[in-house]
């Protein structure tokens, strides 16, 4: 990544721009602050540097600006100058390069002042406005919308009219607008310098807005306050809608904590307190991928988690088999036990994870395309919280199928709903139990790797999803996978949407208190299984 | 009918032993403690009086777990919370006894509110230096939390695995809220640095003796009274409920009722535990309250064998003298050995280390009975005789189905 910025960078600089080829032109222009006599002469030069547009110039500016541009006496020669001590370094005026050191008394300093700084500072900002690369101009209107000055209008001006990216138009026009609400243009003006910024909607805006109702009146201050409240309402709107991101966002992490569970749990009535650890073996697969990519492959390392998806499958799905294998099948019937078993399992796997892996928490890398953020409007959204959500609900949906319209799927229901009938037609039933079960455990794996990408892989990771597992899979109805879905949503949203009121504590035990009453009311959840499987 | 009478006649016989035994233990342990010199064979050191007194504390717990599990099919996986809520009900008022020789020097409020900058005591607070008070309040809130969360439970008819998932729920609730700071319990650290009870010296070797002598005598008065339940009229329909919920309430009782009764007595005995267990181990913190320790009950029952009123007692002293032993021998092992402990007990020993003994007792006995009968049968058939008739007896495949 650095190589190639570095290398960009470097034929970016081979190549210079047409603006800035004609270097000798400037170096005639920026040698005349050596003849230049008096505050006049020195601001001709300074709109000459301005007006050739070039980025170069802005050094020399910037040195003029802070008092450290100096000509020395001997030559003439012009030199940008940097005290260090006794000894004076001499820096050349364009390029910046060190260029010998002199006396302080054998240079002569170019002189500013107020006015002069004042010129430079809007040469300055039109010679970033025009720069070449839209993201740069972006940037500058950016922060000229940040620190308004009126002085700047006519620059904004021109740059609007010379601009062909809508994007930076905008900004343009909106720095302009924060520009006018401090000049003393007309009212007409403002009121539609208002209106623009009203627009954006922003955090930013807002801040300006206010600050400007606050020393305004008349009809500036309606129309300002009018806008505040618009901008009030909309942000609170942004916020919400961010809030039920985070909740969606939440909800997907309970789905793929309680997808698996609504399998064995949900289907097969297997109470797995195991479940957790299922997820945890998921997530350290896929560290161990990791870290064997890293050593042999590292240029796949990318692709680590498409290695550990399926891996993390088998991992879990054989230790499920194994569990269903040589405990659950004796237990079939007796719940209870059924629950007390698997939590002697879920404790023996956490510390067989903790012996081999030590108690601390593993480092679980994100591939590149799960990293970092983007907009849309005010929302903020993390590339792996929308990748967890999008492989959540494709998980969700391929269960589904395989509980819908597979043979499989249909064996396992049938098993589900009638046991016996389902043996007489000839239905291995124990081995279908055994194939549930795995496919929930492996279900639960893949679950593991996706939640190894936001959460510390450690032994207790599991232990941290049980309760609101089983929370979402009763919530929602045992026995329907949409129920789960359903479940962990609303869970999540009503979760999040609690927290900015309660606090993150108090939502969490609100939830649960909610659900301890909404059981009451529905003892078999939202969707409950209809006839008399719900006996059993 | 018959074989059940037996054991009744049986489960007598050995509720006595085992209140002569903590009566007895009651009595003994602080002569021991106090009156022997130091350097006698038989005298008992501190830490040995404080370790047996938090022994019997979680013997009562898991004992107030078997009334509802054993007897009356509820498994409650939140136990623990009652546990803890007497413990905090007694923590409080030994915060209250610090009075002034807290590291802050305040006459009224605890350390932590000091530290946390509250200028008056919460109302809940009220009343926590007063004994009686207390006291009532270890019965109280652990009951009144029982009675409302069992009565909302019990009358929908919340049962099974989803009342043991709720009731989990409802320990994970408390947990976090024990763990904010907000809430006036101390937060993370609990309630510490107890001084005194009643006035005497909560380090003194003399109130430890005395701490033993009272869990030992609470224990017995638990076990008089779980006895007394379960071998009553009431206790009968307990066990109805049990084994078929829907078929009592088909006969006219109000199983909810039954239930909630179980419930709520249990919750308070656990409550009781905890508040003896508080002032022995000297500290109090939300850790009590994890799901896991509530679960962990559930094995100290099912060890010694649930149904059972000794069972509880047996297995709790068992598997925390294991626990001690691994915990400072082989800390590493410990989870194994737990694990282990649940995945064995349910799959070969539902009724736990008494129905072991039972077994082996009766094996012996219809030995003793064949080989007086006739002393020319194979011993093939001697082994098989006695497996059948006890070790599936009662334990799963005789329990009726829940009607339908």
């Amino acid at each position: 990544m650095l190589s190639v910025l570095a290398l960009l960078f470097a034929l970016f600089s081979a190549f210079p721009l047409p603006a800035n080829a004609d270097e000798s032109a400037l170096r005639a222009i920026v040698a005349k602050f050596a003849t230049a006599k008096g505050f006049p002469a020195i601001e001709t030069v300074v709109r000459d540097l301005g007006a050739t547009g070039d980025p170069e110039v802005e050094k020399v500016l910037g040195a003029l600006s802070d008092g450290n541009l100096s000509v020395r006496k001997a030559d003439s020669q012009l030199f940008i100058v940097s005290e260090k001590g006794a000894a004076i370094t001499l820096l050349d005026p364009l390029t910046g390069e060190p260029a010998g050191q002199a006396e302080k008394s054998a240079l002569s300093k170019v002189k500013v002042n107020n006015a002069l700084r004042a010129l430079i500072r809007d040469a300055l900002g039109s010679l970033t406005l025009g720069a070449a690369d839209p993201a740069t101009r972006l940037a500058a209107a950016e922060t000229m919308f940040r620190s308004p000055d009126p002085g700047a209008i006519a620059t904004l001006d021109a740059a609007i009219a010379k601009e062909a990216d809508p994007a930076v138009r905008a900004k343009l026009e909106q720095a302009r607008a924060a520009a006018v609400l401090r000049s003393d243009m007309s009212e007409a003006d403002k009121l539609a310098a208002i209106d623009l910024i009203a627009l954006r909607g922003d955090r930013e805006a807002l801040s300006l807005l206010t600050a400007f109702e606050v020393q305004a009146s008349g009809t500036l201050k309606d129309a300002a306050a009018s806008a505040v409240a618009k901008i009030e309402s909309s942000l609170a709107l942004w916020s919400a809608g961010q809030n039920v991101w985070y909740g969606v966002s939440l909800a997907s992490v309970l789905l793929l904590a309680a997808i698996g569970l609504a399998i064995t749990f949900g289907v097969m009535g297997v109470i797995n307190m195991a479940h957790g650890e299922m997820v945890m073996l998921g997530a350290y697969t896929t560290f161990v991928v990791q870290a064997v990519i890293e050593n042999a492959a590292p240029g796949l390392s990318d692709w680590s988690l498409a290695f550990a998806l399926p891996l993390a499958f088998l991992v879990s799905g054989a230790v499920g088999l194994a569990i269903e294998r040589s405990i659950i099948r004796f237990l079939y019937g007796r719940p209870l036990e059924t629950l007390l078993a698997t939590w002697g399992v879920s404790l023996i796997l956490q510390q067989a994870v903790r012996t081999i892996f030590g108690p601390t928490n593993r480092q679980v890398g994100n591939p590149s395309w799960m990293s970092g953020a983007f907009d849309i409007g005010q929302l903020s959204i993390t590339w792996n919280r929308l990748w967890i959500l999008v492989f959540a609900l494709a998980l969700f949906a391929l269960l589904l199928f395989v509980i819908n319209r597979t043979s499989w799927g249909l064996q396992m229901r049938a098993v589900t709903a009638n046991r016996r009938m389902a043996s007489s037609m000839g239905i291995r039933t124990p081995w279908v139990d055994a194939l549930t079960f795995a496919l929930g455990s492996g279900i639960a794996g893949i679950a593991g790797v996706a939640l190894s990408q936001i959460d510390n892989v450690s032994p207790n990771l599991g232990q941290g999803y049980i309760i609101d597992s089983f929370m979402v899979v009763v919530f929602g109805g045992v026995g329907n996978l949409w129920g789960t879905l359903v479940g962990a949503l609303s869970l999540g949203i009503v979760n999040k949407l609690l927290e900015p009121f309660a606090g993150a504590v108090l939502g969490k035990i609100v939830v649960l208190v909610l659900i301890i009453l909404f059981i009451q009311k529905r003892p078999r959840g939202l969707f409950a299984l209809k006839g008399r499987a719900v006996e059993a | 009918m018959m074989t059940g009478r037996f054991f009744a006649g049986q489960g007598d016989r050995r509720v006595t032993i085992a209140l002569l035994v903590l009566l007895a233990a009651a009595a003994i342990v602080p002569l021991l403690a106090l009156a022997l010199p130091a350097d006698s064979a038989l005298h008992m050191p501190p830490y040995i009086v404080a370790l047996l007194g938090k022994y019997l504390c979680y013997a009562l717990l898991a004992l107030s777990l078997d009334l509802v599990w054993g007897f009356c099919g509820i498994l409650s996986l939140g136990h623990g919370a009652f546990f803890a809520l007497g413990g905090y009900s007694m923590g409080m008022y030994l915060m209250r006894q610090i009075g002034s020789r807290g590291v802050y020097g305040n006459p009224l409020l605890p350390d932590f509110m000091v530290f946390l900058n509250w200028k008056e005591l919460p109302w809940y607070w009220y009343g926590f230096d007063q004994f009686w008070f207390a006291a009532l309040m270890v019965l109280a809130v652990p009951g009144v939390l029982a009675f409302g969360f069992g009565w909302l439970a019990f009358r929908s008819r919340v049962t099974g695995v989803y009342l043991s998932i709720i009731t989990q729920a409802l320990t994970y609730a408390l947990l976090l809220a024990f763990f904010r700071n907000d809430m006036g319990f101390g937060g993370n650290n609990g309630l510490t640095d107890f001084k005194d009870i009643l006035g005497f010296n909560i380090q003194a070797q003399e109130t430890r003796a005395a701490l033993f002598s009272g869990s030992a005598l609470m224990l017995a008065a638990g076990v008089f009274v779980t006895w007394r339940i379960v071998s009553s009229k009431y206790g009968k329909l307990m066990i109805a409920v049990r084994d078929a919920e829907s078929r009592t309430r088909f006969l006219g009782w109000r199983a909810e009722n039954v239930k909630l009764f179980a419930f709520t007595v249990s919750a308070i005995m656990a409550g009781i535990a905890g508040a003896l267990y508080v002032p022995q181990v000297g500290i109090i913190n939300p850790g009590e309250f994890e799901p896991g320790n509530s679960i962990e009950v559930v094995i100290w029952t099912a060890v010694g064998g649930r149904a059972t009123i000794v069972g509880p007692i047996i297995g709790a002293v068992l598997v925390n003298t294991a626990k001690s032993w691994f915990t400072s021998a082989l800390p590493e092992l410990w989870l194994f050995a737990l694990g282990g402990l649940f995945v064995l007990v349910t799959l070969f020993l539902p009724k736990g280390v008494i129905g072991l003994w039972e077994q082996w007792a009766q094996a012996r006995l219809s030995r003793k009975a064949r080989m007086a009968d006739a002393a020319a049968l194979p011993p093939a058939t001697i082994v098989r005789v006695p497996s059948r008739s006890s070790g599936g007896s009662a334990g799963t495949t005789v329990e009726p189905q829940p009607a339908e």
